[in-house]
């Protein structure tokens, strides 16, 4: 037993697979640090939160937590008009930040830099909450996006400025992007249209910088369904989606879509129970031809889970 | 039974009971796995089947049916042949089987527990890195490590001169895996985000199978193989060749997954190449198998165990021919997420590794418990209903994704593409049911072969007697 092989095979293999990893992990890990983020990129971050997905923050996956995007037409402190409307994201007191904002290196060296000096977004408190937008600045000549801390830049409060923006312009995007990933929407719909002819349909595919801070990026593997990366551009009906997530085949006979009719929760908009068995009743009456008319479909309640997912829909994916 | 042996010295408890409890594990989370594909792929047929409930949501059932299977039924075979056969080879016994049982337990739980958060929606959202991370620090701590260190520990503890190529594989991938997982879910861990997490996640995916699942099952045929046939491997040195070519090429194209997503294009072309050089040790492996087959082919035809690793040597050629080339430039742009893809994974998992795993763990199961299988007509019946509900799959979805590549270059409106992939998902339903009333099948014929299989006498193997049903 003089000669241990084992000994000098795991040195071997222990030296092979730290090559591997320095190859394939260490040294794309550069390339991704020096990624400048794209406007979709701090979009999605800011507006996604820290983390989507189980976290300490929302340790039963339902959104909470989460910042809320708005669509602003006038200056919440001042009133004076908007145009053309803005988006905020709004971070009430105790809400996590995102990625780009707590670690700025997420979004790249120059957006990072100018989101510090100019866009003072080390100066907001999650304990206070923050109102963030996304400006644009001129570096070297040419143009950035970066993070703006509106709450230090403008005096935006979360209370004022979730105020100033009406029902219809507040959008649950982070809690939408919630219900996508727990209902695994992904497992069929992909959020990466090819570099092939693919994207002639579904739209442009992602840039190198459209994911700094975006966790988890969900693109999905196996696509049984469209790419939605670019949906909402291609569909901003709301209520075309509001009959398609209850039930499919309402709006596409051939679809294999499961019904997301549990969506709407137990009460309707005006605080009735929604009596799904009645619709299934009068549903099938319809299909088998007895009725001319599908039964009318509930208005969601403003904190149901199918609200959030429209909002991130017809906001994110444009 | 197997239980209260969790509390007992070590030296009380009898050989190969880790192995036993591992091995009906992994049968049991098999049947769960296929019964849970067979349910989701009723749902991709007939959309309207059982609708409208959380639970049973295709979005809820899909990432508990792919994690049984790998995470149960595939990794759990894996650790029943290791409990087994690292000490058979090493002439020495298993260095803990405590440590075993409660392996085992363990895995059990904690595989438990994940795939019941996951069915409720409790998820990191990262594809098969779908388990929350704490309990992937349970998996890590105490499912991995556990046995790592009872495969390392029998194998430094041997009395025989060399290792033997299958050890070479067992303690080899025990690490990497350790390793592998730990890397692969570091962005929970840290929060890292955007492209890397994207990156990481795929990187995992790539080398639970490249460093895990494909050269476990490998060893084991490197084990079943001469063990069945009574014929020495062909060659030690062909197998160091697969080996250290698994090593080298095999941890480094993981990136070859994300072909369309802007990653930095000298990454993709690098794991495009070295995606091709895994024919290497896949030339190797199947050339070593079937040439230690070498006047041994009728027990192809009389041998269930042999007719299990055999077919599964044969489908890893396949396997490995659309696995070097599905993933060049120039090839993938056409079938990149489609159900080839589909197709192509279960090949490996279904196909190849599944095949090489049953016949283990008929072979093993057999030996430790000292029985002869129950019935061979079960066996036989096993075997062809899980060959032909693969083939049927397989084929099915080959058929589906290249509908799918050609609706997505000539641009066909995505809704024809669904029509059109109709009766496949229809045949891809019947496939998976049949290998999902196979499994039933085996899992019966092995509970009466523990109750009521013939006694093998001392210093018989179990295959070399007749059957009696």
């Amino acid at each position: 037993m003089s000669f241990q092989q084992h000994k000098l095979g795991a040195a071997a293999v222990g030296g092979m697979l730290g090559l591997s990893m320095t190859i394939t992990l260490m040294f794309p890990s550069f390339d991704f640090r020096s990624a400048e983020s794209t406007w979709v990129g701090l979009d999605k971050s800011i507006s996604n939160g820290r983390v989507i997905g189980f976290s300490y923050e929302d340790p039963t996956v339902v959104g909470a937590n989460k910042p809320i995007t708005v669509i602003l037409d006038k200056d919440p402190k001042t009133g004076e008009k908007i145009d053309p409307p803005m988006r905020a994201y709004v971070y009430e007191p105790g809400v996590p930040f995102a990625a780009a904002i707590r670690h700025p290196a997420n979004t790249g060296p120059t957006v990072s830099q100018l989101s510090l000096n100019v866009g003072k977004m080390a100066e907001a408190s999650e304990a206070q909450g923050a109102v963030f937008g996304i400006g644009r600045g001129e570096v070297n000549g040419k143009d950035w996006d970066y993070i703006q801390n509106l709450t230090a830049l403008k005096g935006w409060t979360p209370t004022d400025t979730l105020r100033a923006a009406s029902e219809e312009n507040t959008r649950y995007v982070g809690k939408g992007k919630t219900v996508y990933i727990t209902e695994g929407c992904w497992w069929c719909h992909t959020l990466l249209p090819e570099q092939t002819q693919d994207w002639q349909v579904f739209g442009a595919p992602p840039m190198l910088g459209d994911f700094n801070g975006e966790m988890p990026t969900a693109f999905g593997s196996d696509r049984k369904a469209p790419d939605i990366l670019h949906v909402a551009s291609r569909n901003s009906s709301r209520e075309w989606m509001n009959m398609h997530f209850f039930n499919p085949r309402l709006v596409q006979p051939n679809s294999i879509m499961p019904r997301f009719d549990y969506l709407w929760g137990e009460t309707d908009v005006h605080g009735n129970k929604i009596d799904f068995d009645k619709w299934r009743a009068e549903y099938k009456e319809y299909r088998d031809g007895v009725r001319v008319y599908p039964p009318e479909i509930p208005e969601y309640a403003g904190n149901s889970e199918a609200r959030a997912l429209v909002d991130w829909i017809l906001t994110s994916l444009k | 039974m197997l239980i209260k042996y969790l509390f007992a010295k070590n030296e009380d408890i009898p050989a190969g009971s880790s192995s036993v409890f591992f091995g009906f594990s992994a049968i049991f989370w098999f049947v769960v796995g296929t019964g849970l594909g067979s349910f989701n792929a009723a749902k991709l047929a007939f959309p309207d089947w059982v609708t409208g409930t959380e639970m049973f949501a295709f979005g809820h059932m899909r990432q508990v049916h792919v994690l049984a299977v790998i995470l149960g039924w595939i990794s759990m075979a894996f650790a029943m042949t290791m409990m087994y056969m690292t000490p058979a080879l090493g002439n020495t016994k298993l260095w803990s089987e405590k440590l075993g049982l409660w392996n085992a337990f363990l895995w059990n739980v904690g595989l438990s527990l994940g795939l019941f958060l996951l069915w409720m929606g409790i998820t990191s959202g990262r594809e098969y890195s779908d388990i929350i991370w704490p309990i992937d620090i349970v998996v890590m701590l105490g499912v991995l490590l556990p046995l790592g260190i009872n495969v390392w520990m029998t194998i430094a503890h041997r009395r025989t001169q060399g290792i033997y190529i299958t050890n070479w594989f067992f303690g080899a991938c025990t690490f990497f895996i350790l390793v592998v997982f730990a890397v692969g879910q570091s962005p929970e861990l840290f929060n890292l985000t955007g492209l890397t997490e994207a990156y990481m996640t795929f990187w995992f995916a790539h080398n639970v199978l490249g460093l895990w699942i494909t050269p476990v099952a490998a060893a084991i045929a490197y084990y079943t193989i001469p063990k069945l046939t009574g014929n020495p491997l062909y060659s030690h040195r062909i197998g160091h060749l697969h080996f250290w070519s698994i090593v080298a090429f095999y941890s480094t194209p993981a990136s070859h997954h994300l072909m369309s997503a802007p990653l930095p294009e000298w990454l993709k072309s690098f794991a495009s190449v070295e995606g091709v050089l895994i024919l290497i040790p896949a030339v190797a492996f199947v050339a070593n198998i079937l040439l230690t087959m070498k006047g041994k082919w009728s027990l192809f035809v009389e041998n269930i165990e042999t007719k299990f690793s055999v077919t599964g040597v044969l489908l890893a050629i396949p396997l490995n021919m659309q696995g070097g080339f599905q993933q060049t430039r120039a090839i993938n742009w056409y079938i990149h997420g489609t159900g080839w893809i589909v197709a192509h994974a279960h090949l490996a998992l279904l196909g190849m590794s599944t095949f090489l795993e049953i016949a283990a763990v008929y072979f093993g199961l057999q030996q430790i418990l000292r029985r002869k299988l129950y019935s061979l007509a079960l066996a036989n019946f096993h075997y062809w209903f899980v060959l032909i509900g693969f083939c049927i799959y397989w084929i099915s979805m080959t058929i589906a994704g290249l509908i799918q590549g050609a609706g997505k270059i000539y641009e066909v409106p995505y809704i024809d593409v669904v029509v059109a992939e109709h009766p496949y998902m229809i045949a891809r339903w019947v496939g998976g049911t049949m290998v999902f009333t196979g499994n039933l099948v085996w899992l019966y014929n092995m509970y009466m072969t523990a109750r009521e299989g013939t006694v093998v006498p001392a210093g018989r193997y179990a295959h070399e007697m007749a059957y009696e049903r």
